[in-house]
């Protein structure tokens, strides 16, 4: 199996990185808030169209513009979830969706997390699906990218406030990116059987001579925004395991792509708007790095199967099949759960509760890193440069200067909005972790008891606050404690991120931008790559060390000293 | 120069630092640190669990929180010892300065506040800006004045360690007086520019004892940084009580991991190394300035010291010599190379400028044999009558000798000329290519004369110190730039400017273009340092971001600056950077050093901690720890016993070399990074075996 998934893992980074360079070219106009020549007419009239005027914003009026636009757009999804049993487009037959489930699919969808309290196909209309979650697919990856792209341009201008439109760039980058690329990745996975049909059901008869209703729907079309805006909320309560989102290998390579491919794009367009791009190519080199470590080692963990079915003589060669559709087998699986991870994207293509349970550890960890493993469409990246501020900060002190980064000084004012969302992720997850295992809610919600049943609820709230959205599944969280408890921290991990990083882009671009100097520290090539990565790996494990291990490590322990 | 140098461990100084660290325990001095704040709170709370053990309430041994709450207290007790450290050598530094400040008497003048009106003597402290003194021969300086009337020697050896006393008189450069000065002869009225407790000396005391010390920016940021890193880990703590609550009861087995267990994990994990060695290094950076006799006016300047990235420096005594020498000679047409050294020799004896030295020095080894007597009881170093010298004068422009038979004179081309003129003979055209020639290659030409008869020309050169080329490789390595300021015209700079391979000059250098090129810099965003001591000076040193003023100069320069260099070195700029960044080098290297460290403890701690829940998480115990309470100590006393470790090098700073960034970084990495992660596995594994030999786990 070991063998299957490295040829996979080779091929699949070989075609992300070159997959790279035009995404970031196709990236770098929308992110420094320029249109190209020829489209300039057009993007006229498009802005007129939706009356937006392309004034400039300071770091203030920016984030004042996505709180007010997300706050709206999840009170709509509520209410959405709430009437859609009067509404059209209901074949079939949805009643309204609880209160506590609506407030958390409203707060997950907005917030980019998909995180899924509830069964798609069981409690959403169609209407439900496509004009509230699909939409809001849609405008959260494209919030997250507007955010990436503001502090991109924070540091690429010098003594200005102006960091661009917010809803400027929410429309270009949903007409410009989002959309078209949508278009492109439904029509390649419908020709490769994934369904789209405005039916509820298919009656069909099967092989045992019994008749069986399949649930069908618009699935291809939101099934490319799942993914392509590291979304993850499926159409089927399976997601990717489902033969109808996800019918075959070549559809699950896809898939894995279409995950990487617009944070790995921002990553060089990074570079080019800072004008520099070995820049954007460091962070992509400390993201692809951390990734292929982690992945390789969720893989070994999988391959080494479970002990006491070896014992049974199980076939150890294939790896751990628990809970992996078989067309994937566990390389196809392994590696897929690897990418939904470490991107903020959540869709699965196996139980990720099933994994052994170091291979759950991994994945549970690639969120805990605060997803800037290439993670959410530009939140991953916003995340990874909050990263790169603090690792210059400690290393650059050591060069003997004040810290910079890409000619702007890293000051207290910068250090204060690094320490937030430093500080934020391990806040949301160790406390709401700690409120459920002290709480009959809590601990009710639980399938499994000792160190498996802990290692559920961390996986919940490290998903959730990361807004990575996926679910080590035992947990039943569609209660009004984990709804409540999880919305709340998807909305926090969320949006109090987003906050610092816009002040820290305003911040950056009122500074003067510093020329290059002998005495500064470089920020390309391997040693920072090195020390990036470094960073991460340290601030994730100091943080989740304890709780790790007395979840997934203590069960891995005792599942190979045969208990 | 005297050097304030302190062995690192004084004994002197240990006894009051211990003291000083026993006092820094009240909670007031403790809240201005967070990370070592919450170490004292660990500590109190652990003590209170050790007390409520020996009542018979604990949840774990007794002797081992006590243990704990021992060695917790030991770590605030260190870090409190490091501060106090570094403040006490900066006070014995100090102290030399305070010495001055003691039984100082003014003579307060009466109206009409000159000379001869009656004075009275008040004590110093009663002085106040306005009033007007006299100090007459003998007399301290009672505080800081400016000259209005009289001239003066006065002894400033106490502040700038110089012997030689300097002049101070009214109007001009030399105007100032600082308290606690001598005056040796004469005697000054000055008027008082400073209340008491905010003059030259007072400031000085109070920034080189710390007293006020304000947190400089970076710090700012690292704390920031710190404190965010120790709620991270109090976070982290925290929930593992009710983490802990849950996996015993759902394993069935063990107990919920006690409170001062989980204390000393905080403990082990905030950084406490840097957190308490963060102010020790601040006010060992200001120490190691003062031992390099230089003082700055605020921390903030040492670190921006580290920053800087364009040099400005004079030409004339920092890159080259104060004064030229003779180089060469060039004879003119038909004169031979004897004839013109023994001309210019001749016109040189009785020249003392250092000028007129070095040629009589260049000449001596070419003189032909003594031609006659007169000639030979000259080179005995006689003075014959028959010889009379003509010194420089302002309207001749040249110097020379009047011999019985001929009058030779040298200076400078044009003065030399208009001098043969009158006398009827002229400047040959070869020899004014000559004159030209030395004037391009920067060197200063001098012609020597005869009335008739033009002799030859000698070179005069700027001669750049040695080393100083090598010194401006360094520095453009690390990133600095260097420029040369020069009142010379642009042909001799840009000579002098190659030879000593600076990067940059600004030749018929005003006031105003020193000015308008800093700002220039500084809007590229580059941060300017420079030396000065002129008024002329002080608006540029105003503008610049490090300005170091020389004790020599005027008050003005010193105001406008933001350090005093007591040595007046112009060469001092390239410590002073030197010592900003080792200061924020230590900061960096510590701080990496404290997160590396916390791998070791995790591997330590957590077996220790929920081994009794999950047996297995016994193979986690990779340094082999003989018990779990064994485990726990080493960890915590490890962790205390490696700020005294460390003291040396906070006081010391880490090492500067000065290399690429990229180099620097590489070295500092592999050192603090990856060493402070292997570091403590083996220094708990050292701690744990003797503990275990002594039996005392």
């Amino acid at each position: 199996m070991l063998t299957a998934f490295f040829w996979l893992l080779a091929l699949f980074m070989a075609v992300l990185t070159l997959s790279v360079r035009p995404m970031g070219a196709w990236l770098a106009p929308l992110a420094s808030g320029q249109v190209p020549a020829r489209l300039a007419e057009f993007d006229r009239a498009l802005l007129r169209l939706m009356g937006v005027r392309d004034t400039a914003m300071d770091w203030r009026e920016y984030a004042r513009a996505v709180l007010l636009f997300s706050l709206l757009g999840a009170l709509l999804l509520y209410v959405l979830q709430r009437v859609q049993g009067w509404l059209p487009l209901n074949p079939g037959q949805r009643g309204a969706v609880t209160a506590d489930s609506a407030f958390n699919t409203a707060v997950s969808f907005v917030s980019n997390t998909n995180w899924q309290g509830y069964a798609g196909e069981a409690s959403m209309s169609h209407l439900t699906q496509m004009l509230g979650l699909t939409v809001q697919n849609f405008l959260s990856a494209a919030t997250g990218i507007a955010v990436a792209c503001v502090l991109m341009r924070g540091f690429a201008r010098r003594e200005t406030s102006n960091l661009g439109n917010f809803w400027a760039d929410l429309t270009r980058i949903s007409v410009y990116l989002l959309a078209p690329l949508s278009l492109l990745l439904a029509l390649v996975l419908a020709s490769q059987g994934v369904v789209q049909s405005w039916a509820a059901t298919l009656p069909v008869a099967t092989l045992a001579g019994g008749e069986q209703t399949l649930t069908l729907g618009p699935v291809a079309s939101q099934e490319a925004i799942k993914l392509l805006g590291t979304n993850g909320g499926g159409f089927f309560n399976a997601n990717s395991a489902h033969p109808f989102e996800n019918p075959n290998e070549l559809s699950n390579f896809l898939q894995m792509l279409a995950i990487f491919l617009i944070p790995a794009g921002l990553c060089h367009a990074f570079g080019r708007v800072v004008g520099d791009r070995r820049q954007g190519w460091a962070l992509y080199g400390a993201m692809a790095l951390l990734f292929v470590l982690a992945a390789s080692a969720l893989a070994l963990a999988e391959a080494q199967g479970n002990p006491l079915l070896n014992a049974l003589s199980a076939d150890a060669s294939v790896g751990s099949l628990e809970g992996k559709e078989l067309r994937f087998g566990a390389a196809g699986s392994s590696l897929f759960a690897a990418v939904t991870t470490a991107a903020s994207c959540g869709a699965v293509n196996a139980m990720h509760d099933s994994l052994t349970p170091l291979g759950g550890m991994l994945a549970m960890w690639l969120m805990q890193l605060g997803e800037v493993v290439f993670g959410g469409v530009g939140s991953g990246l916003y995340g990874m440069l909050v990263f790169a501020v603090l690792a210059v900060f400690v290393a650059g002190l050591m060069v003997g200067r004040t810290p910079e980064y890409l000619g702007k000084k890293i000051e207290a004012f910068e250090m204060k909005m690094v320490a937030l969302v430093i500080l934020l992720s391990p806040a949301l997850v160790l406390l709401g972790s700690a409120l459920a295992v002290v709480s009959q809610a809590g601990l009710a919600g639980l399938a499994n008891g000792g160190a498996h049943g802990f290692s559920e609820v961390l996986y919940a709230f490290s998903s959730a606050a990361n807004n990575n959205g996926s679910a080590f599944a035992g947990l039943s969280a569609n209660t009004p404690f984990y709804n409540g408890l999880l919305g709340a921290a998807m909305w926090l991990g969320r949006f109090g991120v987003i906050v610092p990083v816009l002040a820290l882009a305003g911040a950056l671009a009122a500074k003067k931008t510093l020329p290059p100097s002998a005495g500064a520290m470089p920020t390309h090539g391997g040693l920072f790559i090195g020390l990036l990565s470094g960073a991460v790996l340290m601030v994730g494990a100091l943080t989740y060390l304890p709780a790790l291990a007395l979840g997934p490590m203590a069960e891995h322990l005792a599942l190979w000293a045969g208990r | 120069m005297t050097q304030h140098t302190l062995p690192l461990f004084d004994a002197a100084l240990l006894r009051p630092a211990l003291l000083d660290a026993c006092k820094k325990l009240s909670p007031r001095a403790q809240l201005g640190n967070p990370v070592m704040f919450v170490v004292y709170l660990g500590s109190l709370l652990c003590s209170a669990l050790w007390v409520q053990g020996l009542l018979g309430h604990g949840d774990a041994p007794t002797w081992l929180t006590g243990a704990l709450a021992l060695w917790l207290w030991f770590t605030v007790l260190f870090a409190n010892f490091a501060e106090a450290l570094a403040e006490g050598r900066s006070k014995a530094q100090a102290a030399s300065l305070k010495g001055l400040k003691k039984a100082a008497w003014a003579k307060k003048l009466g109206a009409p506040h000159r000379y001869g009106a009656p004075f009275a003597t008040v004590e110093a402290g009663e002085l106040r800006k306005g009033d007007v003194f006299i100090a007459q021969a003998g007399d301290i300086v009672p505080c800081d004045g400016e000259v209005l009337e009289g001239i003066a020697a006065i002894d400033e050896s106490a502040i700038t360690g110089e012997s030689a006393p300097v002049i101070r008189e009214s109007g001009g450069d030399f105007s100032s007086v600082t308290g606690g000065t001598r005056v040796l002869s004469d005697w000054v009225v000055a008027r008082v520019t400073a209340d008491p407790g905010e003059t030259f000396i007072d400031r000085m005391i109070a920034m080189v004892e710390g007293a006020r010390r304000g947190k400089t920016p970076n710090e700012v940021a690292l704390t920031i940084l710190l404190l965010a890193l120790t709620l991270v880990f109090l976070l982290v703590t925290v929930t593992l009580l009710p983490f802990s609550h849950y996996s015993a009861q759902a394993a069935g087995a063990g107990e919920p991991t006690s409170l001062a267990v989980l204390i000393a994990l905080l403990v082990c994990l905030i950084p406490t190394t840097i957190g308490g060695l963060l102010s020790a290094i601040g006010v060992a950076g200001m120490s190691r300035l003062m031992a390099a006799n230089v003082i700055a006016t605020s921390g903030r300047a040492v670190e921006a010291a580290g920053d800087v990235d364009v040099l400005l420096l004079d030409k004339t005594g920092t890159i080259t010599y104060g004064n030229r020498q003779a180089s060469a000679l060039w004879p003119a047409p038909g004169v031979s190379q004897a004839t013109l050294a023994q001309a210019a020799w001749l016109a040189s004896l009785a020249d003392d400028t250092p000028e007129g030295k070095s040629i009589v020095q260049l000449t001596q080894p070419l003189l032909p044999p003594a031609a006659n007597p007169l000639d030979a009881a000259l080179r005995q170093g006689e003075r014959p009558e028959a010889v009379s010298f003509a010194p420089f004068t302002a309207q001749s422009r040249m110097s020379g000798v009047n011999l019985p038979e001929r009058a030779i004179r040298k200076g400078a081309a044009d003065a030399v000329r208009q001098w043969l003129a009158a006398n009827g003979g002229e400047l040959p055209a070869a020899l004014q290519q000559q004159v030209d020639q030395v004037a391009s290659r920067g060197g200063t030409p001098l012609v020597v004369a005869e009335p008739q008869r033009a002799l030859g020309v000698i070179e005069l050169k700027d001669v750049v110190k040695p080393g100083i080329r090598e010194r401006f490789a360094q520095l453009r390595a690390m990133g600095i730039r260097t420029v040369m300021l020069t009142g010379d015209n642009r042909l001799t700079a840009a000579a002098i400017a190659a030879e000593a391979g600076v990067d940059d000059f600004l030749a018929e250098a005003t006031p105003e273009a020193k000015l308008a090129m800093i700002r220039d810099c500084q809007r590229q965003g580059l941060l300017v340092a420079m030396t000065g001591d002129g008024t002329n000076d002080a608006p540029a040193l105003a503008q610049a971001d490090v300005a170091v003023a020389m004790n020599s100069g005027t008050q003005a320069a010193r105001e406008a600056a933001n350090m005093v260099d007591l040595d007046s070195s112009p060469t001092k700029l390239i410590e002073v950077v030197e010592i900003g960044k080792q200061m924020l080098m230590t900061r960096g290297a510590l701080t990496t050093f404290s997160l590396a460290n916390d791998v070791a403890k995790y591997f330590a701690i957590i077996p220790a901690a929920f081994a009794a829940t999950y047996p297995q998480l016994n193979a986690l115990n990779v340094m082999g720890l003989s018990s779990p309470a064994s485990a726990l100590l080493s960890a915590v006393m490890f962790n205390a016993l490696i700020i005294i470790a460390l003291i040396p090098l906070a006081l010391r700073g880490v090492r500067y070399r000065p290399l690429g960034a990229a180099v620097l970084l590489r070295r500092n990495l592999l050192l603090y990074g990856v060493g402070g992660m292997v570091l403590p596995f083996a220094g708990i594994k050292l701690i744990d075996l003797g503990l275990s030999a002594l039996g005392w786990v």
